[in-house]
């Protein structure tokens, strides 16, 4: 049987009350898109160098499509691989009494931090033919373990650092979801199963869709890890372009067309998002536990092999770097300087990113249209373009037409919210989503401004969507890579860059305590952002 | 509802923080007039901060100031192996060095795009590949002959636009226990031999990897080089990620030999210690796989400072620059009357192939053989 949608919770569609043409949004919103516009016209530029021939060489060649073909295998496998690991765990650690579960939730958020460079390489180096696993397993006549090399590595990699996205979201919105819906179900002789996937998961899709856009986006655009896991995707063939025939117009071709398949993926997420609108009800309390009893078991057997997995390894393997080349007398540099500039960049990107998210999230959320919808999905177009695309275009704009900025640190962190955008809006919307509009409108009826509502109304309710966008645009900036090393100004130097350096020289012993230290200072804002749902 | 979360107390303290380094960040110099940005709302508000911290204040870091006594290099070769070289520089000139570090090929497009506007004076790159590409746009200028004849004719431009800094050698690294040189074969093609079964090691995305492949399609044309990839290719060869988990995995016994850059061998003894049963084997008569690759500089057409930039070249060739790339990052010097580690056999003696360094910049020709060949 299913719940009438009426009643406990409030589904609204559509009709909004508009006080007045919110000029106040859309000259903000304006600006936004002209910003993701920019690298969109730098490629189309570059990519019209060679003429149309060029273009229609490149795109119909029988390579092109076939690599295009991985590409989606890739993203598409990593995402249902990363929902079928995420949604199980974000449920454990909201709704059971698993024993721990807030150093569950905290660990199993945690390998976003992750840079995709470090955990590909330590990957191979722990689970390669002769790895160290292998090292271990040795004295049980394991010779050789299988090729980690191509798609199997690539999608493991991929899905074990990428994971936390829809984990996070889902997580969040299990938390914050009004449990009268469910316990109407269960009252009216549903089972659990049935109420979870008839009436939990239904209300959950939008918050995981919106982690799986992430996800898959991130596998299109991810280098790091295809190339050290030597999967010929198309980000990888881009960066090939870039690395060897230094004729930038093949490049932006396929740039384009990636940016074409991202078009084609929002496409798809915007068919399966679904109309409903989930608010609370007025009296939010907190959602009831389920007893796992015997099922403790295999629970803990779950989150412990995914941080294992994901978190342990990695970090195991770096404090293994470090203690052999403290060992061996490398010195311990300072590294202050990096990690200042790391965390004063990544708090100046997250600050930009979500005031520049959140009247677009308004707009999606509040006035929904075809030009609100249209705005929110153009904020994608910088996610999805690799790193040095993006760069690269910013350079050309900032060398050419804004010299005053080039190279400062201004650039760099517009440069970041370009990128990452999309993380704060798609978090700031499912914060907006489970504030009731009827509020704001009381407190407009009451003779507040607009401006006003929105700063003392709508950004205090919707502060958990707030953080949950800053802290992932500051995760995310903490370890991006190709941009801070082209855009940043001259002898800036950050924690990931100091990474890169090491591991460019296969200094492993010098990258660990980098990397180490990048992962603990993102650890606070994590665990920040998951304590604090739990306060809620 | 609850009003006074104690989200909304989060929110407020994140937002202030946010503020105050806004404000701190777009501070202007107490010299300069007051008006500061106002409270940041979107986008713009990013714009202006940035046109007020340029105006003087570059940023949390040193100010950039261009002119007479600054140098501003592009390098491709890491700060963990030519930070000391600058520094060097910079005491002994008295000239501001500012570096960006970067991918080689990454910072020849960066240069590229920024068109006559990029600030760099002085490209350093790893591989003379990205310097031809560059030199083919145009954007290199001519150097003086007497910072030409320092080096010997192969490893510079013919048109004299790039210089060789320092020189690197492909070599067969092999395990000591299992091998004695006899054992070694005088040619690089050799390897594609049955014998050589499941005993070799490479890393195939490796620069220099390609490089030497780029050479062997030079020297031996296309098909000879496709031949030699799947006749390798055929001995299931074992993939490593780079050249140093290559050599280690000769030394661990994993395969008998591997295809990497002399200087790794250093590398690995200096961790772990002389007794490591891994040595450098050179190939022999001009052979594709006894390849002398160099490292090497240019000046852009573009520069501000050129000044600067040759006295910096001069520099890298002095004999206190070259002793220390042959010290610490065990390359080959390129000038003459530079000791070099005793393990290491003298550039002269090695029967290098007779390739002109400037033609290696047909990567792309060489990535599609890769891919071809299923080596990739």
């Amino acid at each position: 049987m299913t719940v009438p949608p009426g009643g406990l919770t409030e589904r609204v569609r559509g009709g909004r009350v508009r006080h007045r043409s919110p000029l106040l949004l859309w000259g903000p919103a304006a600006v936004v898109v002209t910003a993701m516009l920019l690298p969109l016209a730098y490629l189309v530029v570059r990519a019209l160098e060679g003429g149309w021939e060029k273009v229609a060489e490149v795109v119909f060649d029988g390579e092109t499509l076939a690599v295009l073909g991985r590409s989606v295998l890739l993203a598409g496998t990593v995402t249902a691989a990363s929902v079928a690991i995420a949604v199980p765990l974000a449920w454990l650690t909201a709704r059971t009494d698993l024993p721990g579960r807030t150093v569950w939730a905290v660990l199993a958020a945690l390998p976003l931090v992750v840079p995709s460079y470090v955990g590909g390489f330590v990957l191979v180096s722990a689970l390669g033919p002769r790895g160290m696993l292998q090292g271990f397993l040795e004295p049980l006549g394991v010779e050789r373990l299988p090729e980690i090399y191509g798609f199997p590595g690539a999608a493991l990699a991929l899905t074990l650092f990428t994971y936390p996205y829809v984990f996070l979201t889902a997580r969040g919105a299990l938390r914050r979801m009004d449990p009268a819906m469910e316990e109407a179900a269960r009252s009216l002789g549903s089972g659990a199963w049935e109420t979870f996937f008839r009436v939990t998961l239904p209300q959950l899709r939008p918050a995981v869709m919106a982690g799986a856009l992430l996800v898959a986006l991130y596998a299109l655009s991810d280098f790091g890890v295809v190339s050290l896991l030597q999967y010929d995707s198309f980000s990888a063939e881009i960066y090939l372009q870039y690395r060897s025939a230094f004729d930038r117009t093949p490049a932006a071709i396929l740039a384009l067309m990636l940016v074409v398949l991202t078009i084609a993926v929002l496409l798809v997420e915007g068919r399966t998002r679904g109309r409903g609108r989930y608010h609370g009800s007025s009296v939010a309390r907190p959602p009831s536990t389920v007893t796992l009893g015997r099922w403790r078991w295999p629970a803990l057997l779950l989150c412990g092999g995914v941080v294992v997995l994901a978190l342990a390894a990695p970090v195991g393997v770096l404090v293994y770097w470090l203690v052999r080349g403290l060992a061996e007398g490398e010195p311990l540099r300072p590294l202050w300087t990096a990690a200042w500039s790391s965390v004063y960049a990544s708090v100046l990107a997250a600050g930009l990113t979500v005031l520049a998210a959140f009247p677009v999230a308004i707009l999606s959320v509040r006035f929904r249209g075809k030009a609100s919808g249209l705005v929110e999905r153009t904020t994608y177009l910088g996610y999805a373009l690799p790193g040095i695309v993006l760069a690269l275009s910013l350079v050309y704009f900032g060398a050419n037409y804004a010299p005053w900025a080039y190279q400062t640190l201004g650039l760099l962190v517009f440069a970041y919210a370009v990128h990452f955008l999309p993380q704060a809006v798609g978090a700031i919307r499912s914060g907006l989503l489970q504030v009731r509009p009827s509020v704001e409108e009381a407190a407009r009826g009451l003779g507040r401004g607009p401006l006003r509502v929105a700063a003392t109304v709508t950004a205090p309710l919707a502060s958990a969507g707030i953080t949950a966008g800053a802290a992932l645009v500051f995760l995310t900036t903490m370890k991006e890579l190709p941009a801070t090393l082209l855009l940043g100004p001259t002898g800036f130097e950050t924690l990931a860059t100091r990474i890169w350096s090491a591991t460019s020289e296969a200094f492993f012993a010098r990258a660990a305590a980098p990397a180490l230290l990048l992962i603990l200072l993102s650890a606070v804002p994590m665990y920040l952002l998951v304590i604090r749902e739990r306060v809620k | 509802m609850r009003l006074y979360s104690p989200g909304r107390l989060w929110v407020l303290v994140a937002l202030l923080a946010f503020t105050m380094l806004v404000a701190a960040c777009g501070e202007p110099p107490p010299d300069q007039a007051s008006q500061k940005g106002g409270q940041a709302d979107g986008a713009p508000s990013g714009e202006s901060t940035m046109e007020e911290t340029t105006s003087e204040e570059t940023t949390a870091q040193e100010p950039l100031t261009p002119g007479e006594d600054s140098l501003v290099v592009y390098s491709g070769r890491s700060e963990e192996l030519v930070g000391p070289v600058f520094e060097q520089f910079e005491e002994r000139s008295g000239i501001d060095v500012q570096v960006r570090y970067g991918e080689t090929a990454e910072l020849a497009a960066t240069i590229i795009e920024e068109g006559e506007n990029s600030p760099a004076d002085l490209f350093f790159a790893q591989d003379p590949g990205a310097l031809g590409a560059l030199d083919d746009e145009g954007r290199l200028t001519e150097l003086p002959d007497e910072v030409l004849d320092r080096v010997p004719a192969p490893f510079r431009a013919d048109d004299g636009d790039w210089i060789g800094t320092s020189g690197r050698a492909r070599v067969v690294a092999y395990n000591t226990e299992e091998l004695s040189e006899g054992d070694l074969p005088d040619s690089i093609f050799d390897f594609t031999d049955p014998e050589w079964e499941g005993r070799i090691g490479w890393a195939p995305t490796n620069g220099s990897f390609q490089a030497f492949v780029t050479a062997l399609r030079v020297l031996e044309g296309e098909d000879r080089a496709g031949e030699w990839l799947e006749g390798v290719q055929a001995n299931n060869p074992m993939v490593y990620p780079d050249n140093l988990t290559a050599v280690e995995g000769v030394a661990s016994g994993e395969v008998d030999v591997a295809f990497v850059n002399h200087y790794y061998l250093f590398q690995v003894i200096e961790e772990q210690g002389e007794d490591i049963p891994v040595r450098n084997y050179y190939l022999k008569d001009g052979d594709p796989g006894a390849l002398v690759l160099a490292a090497g500089a240019g000046i852009l057409d573009s520069a501000e400072n050129p000044q600067a930039a040759e006295e910096f070249l001069e520099y890298t060739l002095s004999e206190e620059a070259q002793q220390y790339f042959a010290d610490e990052t065990h390359e080959y010097p390129l000038i003459k009357g530079v000791e070099i580690d005793e393990e290491l056999p003298p550039l002269s003696e090695i029967q290098s192939p007779k390739v002109d360094l400037s033609n290696l910049d047909d990567l792309g020709g060489t990535l599609n053989l890769l891919q071809e060949t299923g080596v990739l």
